[in-house]
Protein backbone atom coordinates (compact mmCIF):
# COMPACT_ATOMS: atom_id res chain seq x y z
CA UNK A 1 0.00 0.00 0.00
CA UNK A 2 1.56 3.10 -1.00
CA UNK A 3 0.09 6.90 0.54
CA UNK A 4 -2.93 8.07 0.67
CA UNK A 5 -4.34 4.70 -1.02
CA UNK A 6 -2.35 5.08 -4.09
CA UNK A 7 -0.94 2.11 -5.50
CA UNK A 8 1.96 2.98 -7.58
CA UNK A 9 5.22 3.11 -6.24
CA UNK A 10 6.58 6.19 -6.53
CA UNK A 11 10.56 5.02 -6.93
CA UNK A 12 11.94 2.56 -9.40
CA UNK A 13 15.62 1.57 -8.77
CA UNK A 14 17.22 -1.22 -10.36
CA UNK A 15 20.87 -1.10 -9.37
CA UNK A 16 21.96 -3.70 -11.76
CA UNK A 17 20.75 -2.03 -15.18
CA UNK A 18 21.48 1.53 -13.51
CA UNK A 19 18.26 2.68 -13.23
CA UNK A 20 16.71 5.02 -10.75
CA UNK A 21 13.81 6.80 -11.76
CA UNK A 22 11.10 9.36 -9.55
CA UNK A 23 7.74 9.34 -10.90
CA UNK A 24 6.76 12.94 -11.53
CA UNK A 25 3.44 12.66 -9.71
CA UNK A 26 5.22 12.98 -6.75
CA UNK A 27 5.33 16.74 -7.79
CA UNK A 28 2.03 17.41 -8.39
CA UNK A 29 -0.29 15.37 -6.99
CA UNK A 30 -2.35 17.22 -3.58
CA UNK A 31 -2.15 13.88 -1.78
CA UNK A 32 1.73 13.56 -1.97
CA UNK A 33 1.78 17.06 -0.27
CA UNK A 34 -0.62 15.77 2.78
CA UNK A 35 2.11 12.71 2.74
CA UNK A 36 4.93 15.01 3.07
CA UNK A 37 3.18 17.23 5.71
CA UNK A 38 2.81 14.63 8.14
CA UNK A 39 5.79 12.35 7.71
CA UNK A 40 8.51 14.85 6.38
CA UNK A 41 7.83 17.94 7.69
CA UNK A 42 5.58 17.20 10.94
CA UNK A 43 8.72 14.81 12.08
CA UNK A 44 11.97 15.82 10.99
CA UNK A 45 14.07 18.28 12.16
CA UNK A 46 13.56 21.88 10.43
CA UNK A 47 16.32 24.44 10.32
CA UNK A 48 14.49 27.86 12.41
CA UNK A 49 17.09 30.12 12.29
CA UNK A 50 21.16 31.16 13.23
CA UNK A 51 21.84 32.01 16.93
CA UNK A 52 23.49 35.45 15.77
CA UNK A 53 20.04 36.40 15.17
CA UNK A 54 19.34 37.43 18.10
CA UNK A 55 22.46 38.98 19.74
CA UNK A 56 20.93 40.00 23.06
CA UNK A 57 18.37 38.95 25.85
CA UNK A 58 15.13 40.33 24.60
CA UNK A 59 15.76 40.21 20.62
CA UNK A 60 13.06 38.29 18.45
CA UNK A 61 12.66 37.08 15.06
CA UNK A 62 9.27 35.31 13.59
CA UNK A 63 9.24 33.00 11.39
CA UNK A 64 6.96 30.51 9.41
CA UNK A 65 8.68 26.56 9.80
CA UNK A 66 6.87 23.71 8.90
CA UNK A 67 3.80 25.81 8.18
CA UNK A 68 3.76 26.58 11.99
CA UNK A 69 4.25 30.31 13.04
CA UNK A 70 7.27 30.48 15.38
CA UNK A 71 8.76 33.20 17.82
CA UNK A 72 12.84 32.78 18.16
CA UNK A 73 13.55 34.19 21.45
CA UNK A 74 16.41 34.99 23.79
CA UNK A 75 15.38 35.52 26.99
CA UNK A 76 17.00 37.69 29.63
CA UNK A 77 18.94 34.92 31.25
CA UNK A 78 20.26 35.02 27.63
CA UNK A 79 18.61 31.42 26.44
CA UNK A 80 17.03 30.55 23.18
CA UNK A 81 13.61 30.02 23.25
CA UNK A 82 11.08 28.40 20.36
CA UNK A 83 7.32 29.35 20.95
CA UNK A 84 4.52 28.31 19.09
CA UNK A 85 3.09 31.88 18.23
CA UNK A 86 -0.84 31.24 19.04
CA UNK A 87 -2.65 33.03 22.15
CA UNK A 88 -3.44 29.99 24.47
CA UNK A 89 -7.01 31.82 25.30
CA UNK A 90 -8.31 32.44 21.26
CA UNK A 91 -5.23 31.28 19.16
CA UNK A 92 -3.94 34.72 17.58
CA UNK A 93 -0.78 35.28 16.90
CA UNK A 94 0.89 37.45 19.58
CA UNK A 95 3.76 38.62 18.27
CA UNK A 96 2.84 40.34 14.52
CA UNK A 97 6.44 41.92 14.14
CA UNK A 98 8.89 40.28 12.21
CA UNK A 99 11.96 40.84 14.27
CA UNK A 100 12.76 43.10 17.18
CA UNK A 101 13.44 43.15 21.16
CA UNK A 102 11.00 42.57 23.28
CA UNK A 103 10.59 42.07 27.30
CA UNK A 104 7.44 40.36 26.78
CA UNK A 105 4.68 39.74 23.98
CA UNK A 106 1.11 40.65 24.43
CA UNK A 107 -1.72 39.69 22.35
CA UNK A 108 -3.67 42.36 20.98
CA UNK A 109 -7.04 40.67 21.22
CA UNK A 110 -7.62 40.29 24.88
CA UNK A 111 -4.39 41.81 25.92
CA UNK A 112 -3.02 38.40 27.67
CA UNK A 113 0.66 39.41 28.15
CA UNK A 114 3.26 36.22 28.07
CA UNK A 115 6.95 37.02 29.25
CA UNK A 116 9.76 35.07 26.44
CA UNK A 117 9.61 31.68 28.58
CA UNK A 118 6.08 31.42 27.36
CA UNK A 119 4.86 31.83 30.74
CA UNK A 120 1.41 33.79 30.58
CA UNK A 121 2.46 36.93 33.12
CA UNK A 122 -0.72 38.81 32.83
CA UNK A 123 -4.34 39.41 31.94
CA UNK A 124 -7.00 41.39 32.43
CA UNK A 125 -9.58 40.57 35.10
CA UNK A 126 -7.84 38.01 36.37
CA UNK A 127 -9.99 37.51 39.40
CA UNK A 128 -12.47 36.25 36.75
CA UNK A 129 -10.10 32.88 36.63
CA UNK A 130 -9.22 30.49 38.84
CA UNK A 131 -6.25 31.07 41.41
CA UNK A 132 -3.58 28.74 39.84
CA UNK A 133 -4.43 29.80 36.35
CA UNK A 134 -1.63 31.83 35.30
CA UNK A 135 0.58 28.95 37.25
CA UNK A 136 -1.03 26.16 34.52
CA UNK A 137 1.04 25.20 31.99
CA UNK A 138 -1.49 25.15 29.47
CA UNK A 139 -2.01 29.36 29.46
CA UNK A 140 1.26 29.91 28.22
CA UNK A 141 2.90 30.58 24.52
CA UNK A 142 3.54 26.37 24.25
CA UNK A 143 6.89 25.83 23.35
CA UNK A 144 7.60 24.12 19.82
CA UNK A 145 8.20 19.64 20.76
CA UNK A 146 11.85 20.03 19.91
CA UNK A 147 14.31 22.56 19.65
CA UNK A 148 17.74 22.35 19.75
CA UNK A 149 20.98 24.16 18.38
CA UNK A 150 24.35 22.91 16.40
CA UNK A 151 26.98 25.16 15.92
CA UNK A 152 25.07 28.13 15.76
CA UNK A 153 22.07 26.37 13.40
CA UNK A 154 19.04 26.12 15.52
CA UNK A 155 16.51 23.56 14.62
CA UNK A 156 12.69 22.57 15.79
CA UNK A 157 10.60 19.23 15.33
CA UNK A 158 7.47 18.60 15.75
CA UNK A 159 7.75 15.14 16.84
CA UNK A 160 8.00 14.93 20.48
CA UNK A 161 9.45 11.51 19.68
CA UNK A 162 12.08 12.31 16.98
CA UNK A 163 15.65 11.21 17.36
CA UNK A 164 17.86 13.88 18.88
CA UNK A 165 19.15 16.48 16.73
CA UNK A 166 22.94 15.29 16.69
CA UNK A 167 21.89 11.63 15.35
CA UNK A 168 19.25 13.44 12.85
CA UNK A 169 21.88 15.37 11.00
CA UNK A 170 24.41 12.33 10.81
CA UNK A 171 27.09 12.77 8.97
CA UNK A 172 26.00 16.50 8.25
CA UNK A 173 27.72 17.68 11.05
CA UNK A 174 31.02 17.06 9.36
CA UNK A 175 30.45 19.91 6.88
CA UNK A 176 28.35 22.25 9.12
CA UNK A 177 31.78 21.75 11.15
CA UNK A 178 33.62 23.51 8.21
CA UNK A 179 31.51 26.17 7.41
CA UNK A 180 32.05 26.88 11.53
CA UNK A 181 35.85 26.74 11.60
CA UNK A 182 35.91 29.44 9.26
CA UNK A 183 35.38 31.79 12.69
CA UNK A 184 37.18 32.55 15.76
CA UNK A 185 34.08 34.55 17.31
CA UNK A 186 31.55 32.68 15.09
CA UNK A 187 29.96 32.65 12.01
CA UNK A 188 27.26 35.64 11.75
CA UNK A 189 23.89 36.30 8.99
CA UNK A 190 24.56 39.13 7.47
CA UNK A 191 21.75 41.71 7.82
CA UNK A 192 18.91 41.49 5.10
CA UNK A 193 16.63 38.47 3.53
CA UNK A 194 16.00 37.20 0.74
CA UNK A 195 12.26 36.30 0.00
CA UNK A 196 11.19 34.94 -3.08
CA UNK A 197 8.92 32.39 -3.89
CA UNK A 198 8.94 29.78 -6.80
CA UNK A 199 6.18 28.33 -8.91
CA UNK A 200 7.61 24.44 -8.74
CA UNK A 201 7.56 21.71 -6.43
CA UNK A 202 9.83 22.20 -3.00
CA UNK A 203 11.64 18.50 -3.93
CA UNK A 204 13.09 20.56 -7.16
CA UNK A 205 14.86 22.64 -5.24
CA UNK A 206 16.60 19.99 -3.16
CA UNK A 207 17.65 18.62 -6.28
CA UNK A 208 18.67 21.91 -8.04
CA UNK A 209 20.41 22.84 -4.84
CA UNK A 210 23.61 20.47 -5.46
CA UNK A 211 22.99 19.46 -9.00
CA UNK A 212 26.41 20.35 -10.63
CA UNK A 213 25.21 18.78 -14.00
CA UNK A 214 23.32 21.91 -14.70
CA UNK A 215 25.85 24.30 -14.62
CA UNK A 216 27.42 24.42 -17.47
CA UNK A 217 24.14 25.26 -19.59
CA UNK A 218 21.68 26.28 -17.49
CA UNK A 219 24.48 29.12 -15.68
CA UNK A 220 26.23 29.94 -19.54
CA UNK A 221 25.82 33.79 -18.75
CA UNK A 222 27.40 33.31 -15.76
CA UNK A 223 30.30 31.58 -16.93
CA UNK A 224 30.47 34.11 -19.80
CA UNK A 225 30.77 37.03 -17.30
CA UNK A 226 33.45 35.47 -14.77
CA UNK A 227 35.61 34.94 -18.18
CA UNK A 228 34.85 38.97 -19.29
CA UNK A 229 35.52 40.14 -15.13
CA UNK A 230 39.57 41.02 -15.64
CA UNK A 231 41.26 38.40 -13.80
CA UNK A 232 38.41 37.17 -12.33
CA UNK A 233 39.35 33.59 -11.79
CA UNK A 234 42.03 31.31 -10.04
CA UNK A 235 43.32 28.78 -12.39
CA UNK A 236 41.63 25.74 -10.50
CA UNK A 237 39.46 23.13 -12.85
CA UNK A 238 36.20 22.39 -11.67
CA UNK A 239 36.06 19.15 -10.52
CA UNK A 240 34.82 16.93 -7.05
CA UNK A 241 33.13 14.17 -5.50
CA UNK A 242 29.43 13.82 -4.17
CA UNK A 243 28.76 12.01 -0.24
CA UNK A 244 26.17 10.05 1.16
CA UNK A 245 25.79 11.61 4.62
CA UNK A 246 23.01 9.46 6.40
CA UNK A 247 19.49 10.18 6.92
CA UNK A 248 18.91 12.03 3.26
CA UNK A 249 21.51 14.61 3.54
CA UNK A 250 24.29 14.83 1.23
CA UNK A 251 27.09 17.03 -0.30
CA UNK A 252 29.40 17.40 -3.51
CA UNK A 253 32.87 19.03 -2.22
CA UNK A 254 34.59 20.65 -5.51
CA UNK A 255 37.23 22.47 -6.44
CA UNK A 256 36.30 25.87 -8.33
CA UNK A 257 38.07 28.81 -10.04
CA UNK A 258 35.99 31.64 -8.53
CA UNK A 259 37.52 33.34 -5.70
CA UNK A 260 36.32 33.02 -2.01
CA UNK A 261 36.78 35.07 0.87
CA UNK A 262 37.58 32.28 3.12
CA UNK A 263 40.11 32.06 1.46
CA UNK A 264 40.78 31.85 -2.31
CA UNK A 265 42.77 34.41 -3.70
CA UNK A 266 42.00 35.06 -7.36
CA UNK A 267 43.73 37.99 -9.91
CA UNK A 268 41.09 40.34 -9.46
CA UNK A 269 41.47 41.13 -6.08
CA UNK A 270 44.63 42.76 -6.39
CA UNK A 271 47.75 42.81 -4.08
CA UNK A 272 46.17 44.27 -1.05
CA UNK A 273 43.56 41.21 -1.66
CA UNK A 274 46.05 38.89 -1.84
CA UNK A 275 47.97 40.09 1.42
CA UNK A 276 44.17 39.79 2.94
CA UNK A 277 43.47 36.75 1.77
CA UNK A 278 47.32 35.49 2.80
CA UNK A 279 46.28 36.56 6.76
CA UNK A 280 42.96 34.84 6.89
CA UNK A 281 44.89 31.64 5.45
CA UNK A 282 47.67 31.44 7.35
CA UNK A 283 45.19 31.88 10.60
CA UNK A 284 42.87 29.00 9.28
CA UNK A 285 46.27 26.84 9.06
CA UNK A 286 47.08 28.08 12.54
CA UNK A 287 43.48 27.06 14.02
CA UNK A 288 42.74 23.98 12.41
CA UNK A 289 46.50 22.59 10.94
CA UNK A 290 47.68 22.65 7.11
CA UNK A 291 45.19 19.55 5.59
CA UNK A 292 41.87 21.21 7.57
CA UNK A 293 42.75 24.75 6.52
CA UNK A 294 43.01 23.55 2.58
CA UNK A 295 39.81 21.92 3.00
CA UNK A 296 38.09 24.83 4.21
CA UNK A 297 39.70 27.43 2.18
CA UNK A 298 40.05 25.71 -1.44
CA UNK A 299 37.08 23.36 -1.58
CA UNK A 300 33.44 24.13 -2.36
CA UNK A 301 30.80 22.78 -0.63
CA UNK A 302 26.86 22.40 -1.67
CA UNK A 303 25.27 20.52 1.37
CA UNK A 304 21.42 19.75 1.27
CA UNK A 305 20.47 18.59 5.42
CA UNK A 306 17.16 16.63 4.58
CA UNK A 307 14.48 17.82 3.86
CA UNK A 308 14.81 21.56 3.09
CA UNK A 309 18.30 23.26 4.18
CA UNK A 310 20.82 24.33 1.72
CA UNK A 311 24.58 25.29 3.06
CA UNK A 312 25.71 26.33 0.22
CA UNK A 313 29.76 27.45 0.95
CA UNK A 314 31.00 28.17 -2.57
CA UNK A 315 31.67 31.83 -3.47
CA UNK A 316 30.04 33.21 -0.09
CA UNK A 317 28.14 31.30 1.76
CA UNK A 318 23.94 31.11 1.70
CA UNK A 319 21.69 29.33 4.04
CA UNK A 320 18.25 28.53 2.25
CA UNK A 321 14.87 27.35 3.19
CA UNK A 322 11.89 26.90 1.38
CA UNK A 323 8.67 25.39 2.35
CA UNK A 324 5.38 24.37 -0.36
CA UNK A 325 2.60 25.91 0.15
CA UNK A 326 0.77 23.94 -3.16
CA UNK A 327 2.39 20.50 -4.96
CA UNK A 328 3.33 23.39 -7.68
CA UNK A 329 4.53 26.49 -5.15
CA UNK A 330 6.71 27.20 -2.54
CA UNK A 331 8.41 29.50 -0.69
CA UNK A 332 12.02 30.46 -0.04
CA UNK A 333 14.24 31.91 2.48
CA UNK A 334 17.77 32.76 2.38
CA UNK A 335 20.50 34.38 4.20
CA UNK A 336 24.21 35.21 3.92
CA UNK A 337 26.47 33.93 6.73
CA UNK A 338 30.28 35.32 7.21
CA UNK A 339 32.47 35.35 9.89
CA UNK A 340 31.54 37.63 12.71
CA UNK A 341 35.01 39.31 12.45
CA UNK A 342 35.89 39.24 8.86
CA UNK A 343 37.07 42.59 7.78
CA UNK A 344 35.49 45.29 5.75
CA UNK A 345 37.10 44.47 2.47
CA UNK A 346 36.86 40.50 3.03
CA UNK A 347 32.90 41.42 3.70
CA UNK A 348 32.62 43.93 0.65
CA UNK A 349 34.03 41.02 -1.97
CA UNK A 350 31.77 38.53 -0.42
CA UNK A 351 28.53 40.07 -0.67
CA UNK A 352 29.78 41.35 -4.44
CA UNK A 353 30.58 37.35 -4.67
CA UNK A 354 27.05 36.10 -3.63
CA UNK A 355 25.09 38.77 -5.78
CA UNK A 356 27.04 37.93 -9.00
CA UNK A 357 25.19 34.46 -8.23
CA UNK A 358 23.13 33.45 -5.53
CA UNK A 359 19.76 34.77 -5.05
CA UNK A 360 17.03 36.36 -7.11
CA UNK A 361 18.18 39.27 -8.77
CA UNK A 362 22.01 37.28 -9.29
CA UNK A 363 23.46 35.85 -12.53
CA UNK A 364 22.07 32.26 -11.78
CA UNK A 365 19.26 32.06 -9.67
CA UNK A 366 16.45 33.68 -11.93
CA UNK A 367 17.65 30.78 -14.32
CA UNK A 368 17.33 28.36 -11.89
CA UNK A 369 14.11 29.36 -10.73
CA UNK A 370 12.86 29.52 -14.79
CA UNK A 371 14.16 25.97 -14.97
CA UNK A 372 12.03 24.64 -12.39
CA UNK A 373 9.09 26.47 -13.29
CA UNK A 374 10.10 25.21 -16.51
CA UNK A 375 10.17 21.56 -15.23
CA UNK A 376 7.18 22.19 -13.25
CA UNK A 377 4.96 23.19 -16.72
CA UNK A 378 6.85 19.53 -18.47
CA UNK A 379 4.43 17.79 -15.69
CA UNK A 380 1.23 18.74 -17.63
CA UNK A 381 2.62 15.36 -19.79
CA UNK A 382 3.04 13.44 -16.82
CA UNK A 383 0.09 10.73 -18.20
CA UNK A 384 2.40 10.19 -20.93
CA UNK A 385 5.66 10.96 -19.44
CA UNK A 386 5.89 9.82 -16.33
CA UNK A 387 9.34 9.50 -14.92
CA UNK A 388 12.12 11.31 -14.10
CA UNK A 389 15.54 10.05 -15.02
CA UNK A 390 17.90 9.92 -11.75
CA UNK A 391 20.42 7.94 -12.85
CA UNK A 392 23.81 9.94 -13.75
CA UNK A 393 27.04 8.58 -12.47
CA UNK A 394 25.29 5.03 -10.70
CA UNK A 395 28.24 2.62 -12.09
CA UNK A 396 30.71 5.08 -10.81
CA UNK A 397 32.74 3.86 -7.41
CA UNK A 398 33.19 7.58 -6.98
CA UNK A 399 30.10 9.49 -8.03
CA UNK A 400 31.21 12.87 -9.14
CA UNK A 401 30.18 16.57 -8.25
CA UNK A 402 27.97 16.35 -11.42
CA UNK A 403 26.51 13.24 -11.19
CA UNK A 404 23.60 12.15 -9.20
CA UNK A 405 24.06 10.14 -6.41
CA UNK A 406 22.98 13.17 -4.01
CA UNK A 407 19.95 13.12 -5.16
CA UNK A 408 19.47 9.66 -4.96
CA UNK A 409 20.21 9.76 -1.13
CA UNK A 410 17.59 12.24 -0.89
CA UNK A 411 15.09 10.36 -2.68
CA UNK A 412 15.95 7.36 -0.72
CA UNK A 413 15.27 8.96 2.36
CA UNK A 414 11.92 10.82 0.49
CA UNK A 415 10.82 7.34 -0.21
CA UNK A 416 11.28 5.85 3.58
CA UNK A 417 9.72 8.95 5.00
CA UNK A 418 6.60 8.79 3.22
CA UNK A 419 6.14 4.83 3.49
CA UNK A 420 6.97 3.57 6.43
CA UNK A 421 3.71 3.87 7.88
CA UNK A 422 2.57 1.97 5.29
CA UNK A 423 5.35 -0.56 5.12
CA UNK B 1 28.77 70.57 -0.52
CA UNK B 2 28.81 73.59 -2.13
CA UNK B 3 26.16 74.47 -4.99
CA UNK B 4 27.42 75.12 -8.51
CA UNK B 5 25.35 77.97 -9.82
CA UNK B 6 26.21 77.38 -13.36
CA UNK B 7 24.69 74.35 -13.64
CA UNK B 8 21.49 74.74 -15.02
CA UNK B 9 18.04 73.68 -12.70
CA UNK B 10 15.96 70.84 -14.40
CA UNK B 11 12.43 71.54 -14.16
CA UNK B 12 9.63 68.46 -12.80
CA UNK B 13 8.79 68.33 -16.18
CA UNK B 14 12.30 67.16 -17.69
CA UNK B 15 13.02 65.32 -15.01
CA UNK B 16 10.19 63.36 -15.70
CA UNK B 17 10.76 63.19 -19.08
CA UNK B 18 14.00 61.69 -18.66
CA UNK B 19 12.60 59.11 -16.04
CA UNK B 20 9.91 58.27 -18.81
CA UNK B 21 12.76 58.21 -21.05
CA UNK B 22 14.45 55.54 -18.74
CA UNK B 23 10.98 53.42 -18.26
CA UNK B 24 10.30 53.28 -22.31
CA UNK B 25 13.78 52.16 -23.16
CA UNK B 26 13.35 49.26 -20.41
CA UNK B 27 10.35 47.98 -21.81
CA UNK B 28 11.48 48.07 -25.35
CA UNK B 29 14.32 46.08 -24.38
CA UNK B 30 16.79 48.77 -25.47
CA UNK B 31 18.73 47.51 -22.68
CA UNK B 32 21.92 49.11 -24.16
CA UNK B 33 20.56 52.55 -25.36
CA UNK B 34 19.08 52.48 -20.95
CA UNK B 35 22.74 51.69 -19.94
CA UNK B 36 23.88 54.76 -21.39
CA UNK B 37 21.62 56.63 -19.49
CA UNK B 38 23.97 56.15 -16.78
CA UNK B 39 27.15 57.65 -15.65
CA UNK B 40 30.62 55.45 -15.46
CA UNK B 41 30.48 55.76 -11.72
CA UNK B 42 27.11 54.49 -11.64
CA UNK B 43 25.41 52.22 -9.08
CA UNK B 44 21.90 50.27 -9.46
CA UNK B 45 20.53 49.13 -6.24
CA UNK B 46 17.81 47.06 -5.25
CA UNK B 47 18.04 46.16 -1.63
CA UNK B 48 16.26 42.76 0.17
CA UNK B 49 12.60 44.48 1.66
CA UNK B 50 13.55 44.17 5.71
CA UNK B 51 16.67 46.10 5.85
CA UNK B 52 16.40 50.16 6.17
CA UNK B 53 15.98 52.00 2.69
CA UNK B 54 19.37 53.33 3.35
CA UNK B 55 21.14 50.63 4.32
CA UNK B 56 24.73 49.82 2.17
CA UNK B 57 24.96 46.57 0.06
CA UNK B 58 28.85 46.32 1.71
CA UNK B 59 27.17 44.83 4.96
CA UNK B 60 23.44 44.25 4.05
CA UNK B 61 22.33 41.48 1.75
CA UNK B 62 20.54 42.83 -0.92
CA UNK B 63 18.52 41.14 -4.20
CA UNK B 64 21.02 43.33 -6.65
CA UNK B 65 23.91 45.76 -5.79
CA UNK B 66 25.44 46.72 -9.30
CA UNK B 67 28.88 48.83 -9.83
CA UNK B 68 28.95 50.21 -13.62
CA UNK B 69 31.06 47.32 -14.75
CA UNK B 70 28.36 44.41 -13.78
CA UNK B 71 25.65 46.36 -14.78
CA UNK B 72 27.09 46.62 -18.31
CA UNK B 73 27.71 43.04 -17.71
CA UNK B 74 23.62 42.19 -16.73
CA UNK B 75 22.59 44.27 -19.53
CA UNK B 76 24.43 42.20 -21.83
CA UNK B 77 23.42 38.65 -20.45
CA UNK B 78 19.78 39.99 -20.31
CA UNK B 79 20.43 40.59 -24.45
CA UNK B 80 21.55 37.00 -24.82
CA UNK B 81 19.60 33.89 -25.76
CA UNK B 82 20.91 31.89 -22.74
CA UNK B 83 19.40 34.77 -20.31
CA UNK B 84 17.03 31.86 -19.61
CA UNK B 85 14.76 33.41 -17.19
CA UNK B 86 14.20 36.16 -19.87
CA UNK B 87 13.95 34.25 -22.60
CA UNK B 88 11.74 34.53 -24.35
CA UNK B 89 11.87 37.76 -23.24
CA UNK B 90 8.96 39.06 -20.87
CA UNK B 91 6.43 42.01 -21.47
CA UNK B 92 6.83 44.75 -19.63
CA UNK B 93 5.21 48.03 -18.50
CA UNK B 94 6.65 50.59 -16.37
CA UNK B 95 4.17 53.28 -14.91
CA UNK B 96 6.40 56.14 -13.10
CA UNK B 97 4.66 58.60 -10.84
CA UNK B 98 4.64 60.96 -8.42
CA UNK B 99 7.89 62.27 -9.44
CA UNK B 100 9.29 64.26 -6.68
CA UNK B 101 12.91 66.76 -7.19
CA UNK B 102 13.68 66.24 -3.10
CA UNK B 103 17.29 67.88 -2.89
CA UNK B 104 19.98 69.08 -4.56
CA UNK B 105 23.92 68.75 -3.31
CA UNK B 106 26.67 70.34 -5.66
CA UNK B 107 25.99 68.66 -9.00
CA UNK B 108 23.75 65.89 -7.94
CA UNK B 109 19.94 65.83 -7.40
CA UNK B 110 17.93 63.29 -5.82
CA UNK B 111 14.88 62.66 -7.10
CA UNK B 112 12.07 60.14 -6.07
CA UNK B 113 9.30 58.45 -7.84
CA UNK B 114 6.76 56.07 -7.57
CA UNK B 115 6.65 52.67 -10.06
CA UNK B 116 4.42 49.79 -10.81
CA UNK B 117 6.09 47.36 -13.45
CA UNK B 118 3.93 44.57 -15.08
CA UNK B 119 6.02 41.73 -16.49
CA UNK B 120 4.18 39.28 -18.13
CA UNK B 121 5.85 35.61 -19.63
CA UNK B 122 4.15 32.35 -20.52
CA UNK B 123 1.01 33.71 -19.31
CA UNK B 124 1.59 35.06 -15.89
CA UNK B 125 1.41 38.41 -14.91
CA UNK B 126 3.71 39.62 -11.89
CA UNK B 127 3.49 42.99 -10.49
CA UNK B 128 6.84 45.14 -8.99
CA UNK B 129 6.08 48.47 -6.85
CA UNK B 130 7.58 50.67 -5.02
CA UNK B 131 10.07 53.49 -4.93
CA UNK B 132 12.53 54.51 -7.19
CA UNK B 133 15.67 56.94 -5.51
CA UNK B 134 17.66 58.32 -8.35
CA UNK B 135 20.32 60.48 -8.38
CA UNK B 136 20.87 62.27 -11.32
CA UNK B 137 23.76 64.47 -12.39
CA UNK B 138 23.95 66.99 -15.31
CA UNK B 139 26.65 64.98 -18.15
CA UNK B 140 27.60 66.88 -21.09
CA UNK B 141 24.48 68.16 -22.16
CA UNK B 142 22.31 66.22 -20.44
CA UNK B 143 20.80 63.94 -17.14
CA UNK B 144 22.24 61.13 -16.45
CA UNK B 145 22.22 58.24 -13.42
CA UNK B 146 24.76 58.06 -11.06
CA UNK B 147 22.64 55.79 -8.90
CA UNK B 148 19.13 53.95 -8.83
CA UNK B 149 18.16 52.29 -5.35
CA UNK B 150 14.79 50.75 -6.32
CA UNK B 151 12.73 50.09 -3.05
CA UNK B 152 10.16 47.29 -3.50
CA UNK B 153 7.03 48.03 -1.45
CA UNK B 154 6.72 44.15 -1.52
CA UNK B 155 7.16 41.71 1.25
CA UNK B 156 10.20 40.28 -0.53
CA UNK B 157 9.65 38.61 -4.00
CA UNK B 158 6.42 36.89 -3.63
CA UNK B 159 5.07 36.18 -5.66
CA UNK B 160 7.35 37.29 -8.22
CA UNK B 161 9.63 35.03 -7.33
CA UNK B 162 12.62 36.78 -9.08
CA UNK B 163 14.05 40.03 -10.37
CA UNK B 164 15.06 39.06 -13.41
CA UNK B 165 14.11 42.33 -15.80
CA UNK B 166 15.46 46.17 -14.88
CA UNK B 167 13.02 47.61 -12.52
Amino acid sequence: MTPNGHGDPMLVIDKERHVFNVARRTFVDPAILEAEREKIFGRCWLYLGHTSELAKPGDFVTRQVGGRHIIFARNPKGELRALLNTCAHRGAKVCRERAGNAKSFQCFYHGWIFGLDGNLRNLPDEEAYPADFKARSTSGLQPVPRFDTYRGFAFVCFDADAVSLSDYLAGAKEYIDIVADQSDLGMAIVGGTQEYSIRANWKLLAENSFDGYHAATNHATYLDYLKNTNGGLANVALKGVSHDLGNGHAVVEYSAPWGRPVAQWIPMWGDQGKVEIDAIYERLVERHGKERADRIATRNRNLVIFPNLVINDIMAITVRTFYPTAPDFMLINAWALAPAEESKWAREYRLFNFLEFLGPGGFATPDDVEALEQCQRGYANMAEVGWNDMSKGMGRETPSYDDEAQMRAFWAQWNQRIFEAAA
Amino acid sequence: MTIDLALPNPTRAQVEDFLFLEADLIDEWRLPEWLALFSDDAHYYVPSTDVAPDASPENNLFYIADDRFRLGERVKRLMKRTAHAEFPRSKLRHLVSNVRIRERAGDEWQVSSAFITYRTKEGQTDVFFGTNLHQLVWEGEGLRIREKRCLLASDGLRPQGRVSIIL
